[in-house]
């Protein structure tokens, strides 16, 4: 807060300290009358949202529906990854994907989603959104679903007939899935 | 002693003058050169200067660029000789104050800059709200507005202190990081607007570039009191590689968290636990656990004059860096030139801001010996910088990110100034 009274009139900032102190964090919501003060932004339909709204949580809320196996996966990964991940995903030249068990407490730890990925979910969220690098978001929903299957696979985190869809995913427990602390800082003195 | 000191002058200018023939001729030179660049003349007081111009440059004599850089350990350089190149750093060493000019900002992108429309991008902000909303960009121009200075780091910033020393430049430790004022409209404004439900307790945040980079942003009362939505960078509307024309600014934050080219706000009970802040912006530990969510920057300084790969004389000098914290003031700098066996406080120069980078100054006359500079700040929490030891002691080598440790440059006998250990 301090950083803005230098540049904002000081019972402006007042006003806007005592609004946030008198309703807290949690009950903004009470404040709805007053939200559509300034009359600005228009309301989202429920179609607009659906075409934005393409992440995933690890409770599996956004995944599509289709389905994908090891089988098919590995040709998607063949013909639309391994150029830059290599032929199973352990050679590069970029991200390690699958390999790296039991090196983190090493001087050179692999960080792979075998080794280090806490949640199967982001593997949809992360792969539709952003890969392949040059063609994000081409991939068809069975075709991620495949080569997450096809990863997890690879990594020896599921077996091989396994079906990866929408119900099966979340459910897939991560090696390091308890490998992570909340930041504990100021953790030097 | 009038003469002898227009004699000096005239020499000077004279060197001045043949340095500047030279640099003109380059610049014609060159295929690129605009037919309008300014063209050196011998003595600026016969001719007529250039006419006004509708966008300013700088001096044709100022030649400080970003430096390219493609992550850890590889290559520098732009173009072929780094294809996957997709930072660069600020050229500290060369800044006065502590504003960094918009167009020597440093760069941090995960899938090349995208070219938006500023009438055609949106901003939608859905989830665990009463009324999900659309936004333009205009109509988040004519919404309050709050301005600000403050400074943004990677916190892959000095990645490289965790390894050996490499004899580098202080743009190439330290390079990612850049203040500058930034404008917008306060997150809270936007919240009270779609009306946050009770069980949000946090916020997706999602950029609309190639990689549709996307971070869960705690709702804690820091964030709620403290985040931006900018579309203004130094009083002009923010540069393409800093989110064009929307970006999240969260002060004194990692800088990947500040979301840059913002198109959705979707509220959430729970982090989303996306790749970026899993498998990336994650510090792995000497025990294979690693810390997640580390979101401020703590406290750090650096001398950005004498510094890495310089070369200086004896006689004076006026040490100088920066000082900054994500959790507040600086409230104040040492400075050691014989490795921290003893310390002399450094005078910070007005203004002094909350979650910005604060210059330090301190007169110096080396004499010629070997010497090592260091520099520490305190914040206003009270936290001290640690020092390498202290620092590697807590978290081993193998954390990438949030490398804050106080450095050291060592000035040899020859005036060279080298990273003693970053």
């Amino acid at each position: 807060m301090d950083g803005y009274v230098t540049y904002m009139h000081k019972p402006m900032v007042a006003g806007v300290v005592a609004l946030l102190m008198a309703f807290g964090v949690v009950s903004f919501g009470r404040s709805a009358e007053d939200g559509t003060e300034y009359g600005l932004g228009r309301p989202a339909t429920e179609r607009e949202i659906r075409a934005w709204n393409m992440d995933v949580s690890p409770t599996g809320e956004g995944l599509p529906p289709g389905q994908g196996t090891v089988k098919q996966g590995a040709q998607v990964y063949a013909t639309k990854c391994a150029a830059c991940h290599g032929p199973t995903g352990v050679e590069g030249p970029k991200d390690k994907l699958v390999g790296g068990r039991d090196t983190l407490t090493t001087p050179k730890p692999v960080r792979t989603i075998g080794s280090y990925w806490p949640y199967a979910t982001t593997l949809y969220d992360y792969i539709h959104r952003a890969m392949p690098f040059n063609a994000p978001q081409s991939l068809t929903p069975d075709e991620t679903y495949s080569v997450i299957a096809w990863l997890l696979f690879q990594n020896q985190v599921i077996a091989e007939d396994t079906v990866i869809d929408a119900q099966t995913l979340p459910k897939v427990q991560m090696p390091n899935r308890n490998g992570f602390i909340p930041d504990p800082r100021p953790d030097v003195r | 002693m009038n003469d002898g000191f227009e004699n000096m002058n005239r020499r000077r200018f004279l060197t001045h003058s043949a340095s500047v023939i030279a640099s003109g001729a380059a610049i014609v030179a060159l295929p690129a050169a605009r037919a309008e660049e300014p063209k050196p003349v011998e003595d600026p007081m016969r001719l007529p200067g250039i006419l006004p111009r509708p966008y300013g440059e700088r001096s044709p004599f100022e030649k400080q660029q970003r430096l390219g850089g493609a992550g850890p350990g590889a290559p520098h350089g732009w173009g072929a000789n780094a294809p996957n190149n997709f930072n660069s750093g600020t050229p500290i060493q060369d800044l006065h104050g502590i504003v960094t000019p918009s167009a020597l900002h440093f760069e941090r992108h995960h899938n090349g800059v995208p070219a938006i429309n500023p009438a055609h991008h949106r901003l939608l902000i859905h989830g665990l709200v009463e009324r999900p909303l659309i936004f333009t960009v205009k109509e988040l121009q004519r919404l309050p507005s709050a301005s600000r200075i403050a400074f943004l780091e990677c916190s892959g910033n000095t990645w490289d202190g965790w390894r050996d020393a490499q004899d580098v430049t202080v743009q190439d430790l330290y390079g990612l990081m850049s203040t500058s004022e930034w404008t917008g409209v306060k997150l809270s404004t936007l919240l009270e607007a779609v009306g946050v439900r009770r069980e949000a307790k946090w916020m997706l945040a999602e950029g609309s570039d190639a990689a549709g980079l996307d971070r869960s942003v705690p709702l804690t009362e820091e964030v709620l009191n403290e985040a931006m939505i900018c579309y203004g960078q130094n009083g002009e509307a923010l540069r393409p590689e800093q989110g064009y024309p929307l970006r999240l600014f969260l002060p004194g934050f990692e800088g990947n968290i500040n979301v840059k080219w913002l198109r959705r706000l979707k509220l959430g009970s729970a982090p989303f636990m996306t790749r970026w802040e899993t498998a990336k912006y994650t510090e792995l530990l000497p025990d294979g656990k690693a810390y997640q969510f580390t979101l401020v920057m703590e406290a750090k300084s650096v001398i950005t004059y004498p510094s890495g790969q310089q070369q200086i004389q004896p006689g004076f000098h006026e040490i100088s860096g920066l000082a900054w914290s994500g959790r507040g003031r600086v409230t104040k700098v040492e400075v050691s030139v014989d490795g921290g066996r003893t310390w002399l406080g450094a005078r910070l120069q007005e203004p002094v801001l909350p979650k910005c980078h604060t210059r330090f100054r301190l007169p110096w006359r080396w004499n010629g010996q070997e010497a090592i500079l260091q520099s520490r700040c305190v914040d206003e929490t009270g936290y001290s910088q640690p020092t390498r030891q202290d620092l590697v002691k807590v978290r081993g080598t193998n954390s990438v990110y949030h490398y804050n440790a106080i450095q050291s440059w060592t000035v040899e006998r020859d005036g060279r100034v080298r990273n003693l250990y970053a």
